[in-house]
């Protein structure tokens, strides 16, 4: 098992020496990729895939059950990834760190395990008007199931929430929880989660943060942050897909039944009845994504030798530029607040011509950006648009990337004139 | 992969621009609507039936220049003729029609027409519902 190592010591953080790292962004040929869609998936550097491989190749076993070498082995690198990730969020313990599918599954543990034993009817929730379908859509089966009322924080028309509604909303200390996106994917919006989460805890109730958005991109700290959970996905952070994480106050998922029966989960398993597992086994049914925790582990290695300061500060550094290069193409009309209150996400449309042709257009040109709703209808519905175009960025875009996108966008418009 | 002029050749860019039979008719004897959730493409297609045949149609909705040109070309192919035979069309027609070949994700909104138009035809005859790839 070799250790992943972190990128050797930069002077200062420069995104072509980054590029190198990425096997999809070396690749030669008569097109080359110019990518803008780490909103939905970010690419993978060499370490993440070797990682991957490495174990594959010389110590694929289970973990936590076989006692030989390799097997010890595989256990040592998945427990190291959980240690690794709970450093890296602020988690005071990596027993707070339950390993997931991603975000959306994390949030369902959220909803089935603490929700259906700690809600009753005429309770509330509280979410916002900017969430993705994954952060509404399992509130809305519990409110079904349990007879809860579901509570927006407003999106305002320049793209931020409405904090000045909140004491209206919290105000009759029905709300029990509140589950509030850190980072917008559509907007690139950054919510002051802190803030939020003081008048949520004085209201009486629990905050919970879609972080799918902000741990891959800039310096997340639970603990400062002041919530009570956080739900992220490693895809977006240069790691696999199919693995992810909640992240939880010790004491509160103490005392949570689990979510899925398995092995695993168990202490003591008789026929009718069963003992639940230590955390974070407890939440962890079945034999887990090992490969991907290993993945995800030489991810969290990598981001840190980048430093997320450096990431997030080149993220918005391309966001503005690219606020300032897209107000130059004629009928072009941004969402969001302004490049002070954003992340490396870029939403616009372009006239008349729908996403979907935008971004054919770009396709041709080998330039990858994401068009539709991007899992926030309701959001595309209270900023009366149907359907957007998006650009986002990570630690590998480049400025020739917004370059070529307003290029094409030109192009775009010459096309459908 | 071809260039945007591949895709967006002449004639699906012209129906796209001058789109025929679009609108709605007043009482019309089919009407169906339906959706392409993932792009948020919609639309609706009206039918004035005569003696078997198709002697007024009109789409509206809204989408990309794929979903309403081929909208715009099938109402062109299916004016005047049987109900019967509209109810033998597939997506390999539409495809013909388009003269272009498109991944999984382009094809819903090249197919979106069709769909809509074939499950209205085959409502108003209480056919059982037909295999949505038509």
């Amino acid at each position: 098992m070799r250790a992943p190592a972190a990128p050797a010591a930069r002077p200062g953080f420069d995104p072509y020496r980054v590029r190198a790292d990425f096997p999809i962004l070396r690749a030669t040929g008569p097109r080359p990729l110019i990518y803008l869609d780490s909103a939905a998936t970010s690419q993978k550097p060499d370490s993440v895939i070797e990682a991957m491989r490495d174990y594959y190749a010389s110590y694929n076993a289970n973990i936590h059950r076989g006692i030989y070498r390799i097997a010890e082995q595989a256990t040592a690198a998945y427990e190291d990834a959980r240690l690794r990730l709970s450093r890296f969020i602020g988690a005071a313990s990596p027993r707070e760190v339950i390993f997931t599918r991603n975000s959306t599954e994390a949030i369902n543990l959220i909803a089935h395990a603490w929700g259906r034993t700690n809600l009753k009817p005429g309770d509330a929730l509280l979410l916002t008007e900017m969430e993705h379908h994954s952060n509404l859509v399992p509130w809305q089966l519990l409110a079904a199931e349990r007879g809860l009322e579901l509570r927006f924080i407003p999106v305002t028309p320049g793209g931020e929430l409405a904090l000045d509604a909140l004491p209206g909303l919290l105000g009759d200390g029905r709300v029990r929880l509140a589950s509030v996106v850190h980072i917008s994917n559509v907007l690139g919006t950054v919510n002051p989660i802190a803030a939020i989460a003081a008048q949520v805890h004085a209201a009486g109730a629990l905050l919970a943060v879609d972080a799918s958005q902000s741990v891959p991109h800039c310096p997340v700290d639970v603990r400062a942050l002041g919530c009570d959970f956080l739900a992220f996905t490693g895809h977006k952070m240069l790691g696999p897909t199919g693995i992810g994480a909640l992240w939880g106050r010790g004491v509160l998922l103490e005392a949570m039944p689990p979510f899925m029966g398995g092995g695993e989960m168990i202490r003591e398993v008789h026929l009718t009845h069963s003992e639940w597992n230590d955390l974070p086994w407890k939440f962890e049914a079945g034999t887990m994504p090992i490969a991907e925790a290993i993945g995800l582990r030489a991810a969290v290695v990598y981001l840190e030798g980048l430093g997320m300061d450096a990431v997030f500060d080149h993220d918005r550094e391309l966001a503005a530029y690219a606020l300032e290069r897209l107000a130059e193409v004629p009928d072009l009309k941004l969402l969001g607040p302004p490049a002070a209150r954003r992340g490396g996400v870029v939403a616009f449309t372009l006239g008349d011509i729908h996403p979907h042709d935008v971004a054919t257009v770009l396709d041709s040109d080998g330039i990858a950006v994401r068009a539709g709703h991007h899992c926030a209808m309701p959001l595309h519905e209270k900023l009366g648009v149907r359907a957007t175009a998006r650009a986002s960025f990570h630690c590998y875009s480049v400025r020739e990337d917004v370059d070529a996108l307003v290029a094409g966008l030109h192009k775009a418009r010459k096309v459908f004139a | 992969m071809g260039g945007w002029d591949d895709i967006y050749r002449e004639n699906i860019l012209d129906h796209y621009k001058h789109p025929r039979h679009q609108g709605t008719l007043a009482n019309p004897d089919i009407t169906y609507e339906d959706a392409n959730p993932l792009c948020g493409d919609h639309l609706r297609m009206d039918l004035r039936v005569k003696d078997g045949k198709v002697e007024e149609v009109r789409f509206s909705g809204h989408g990309c220049s794929i979903s309403q040109a081929a909208a715009s070309m099938l109402c062109e192919r299916v004016a005047g003729r049987p109900i019967e035979e509209i109810k033998q069309l597939t997506r390999d027609d539409v495809l013909e029609m388009l003269g272009i070949e498109l991944g999984p994700v382009r094809l819903k909104c090249a197919l979106l027409a069709l769909k809509t138009l074939k499950a209205g035809v085959w409502g108003i005859t209480q056919w059982p519902g037909e295999d949505e790839s038509a």
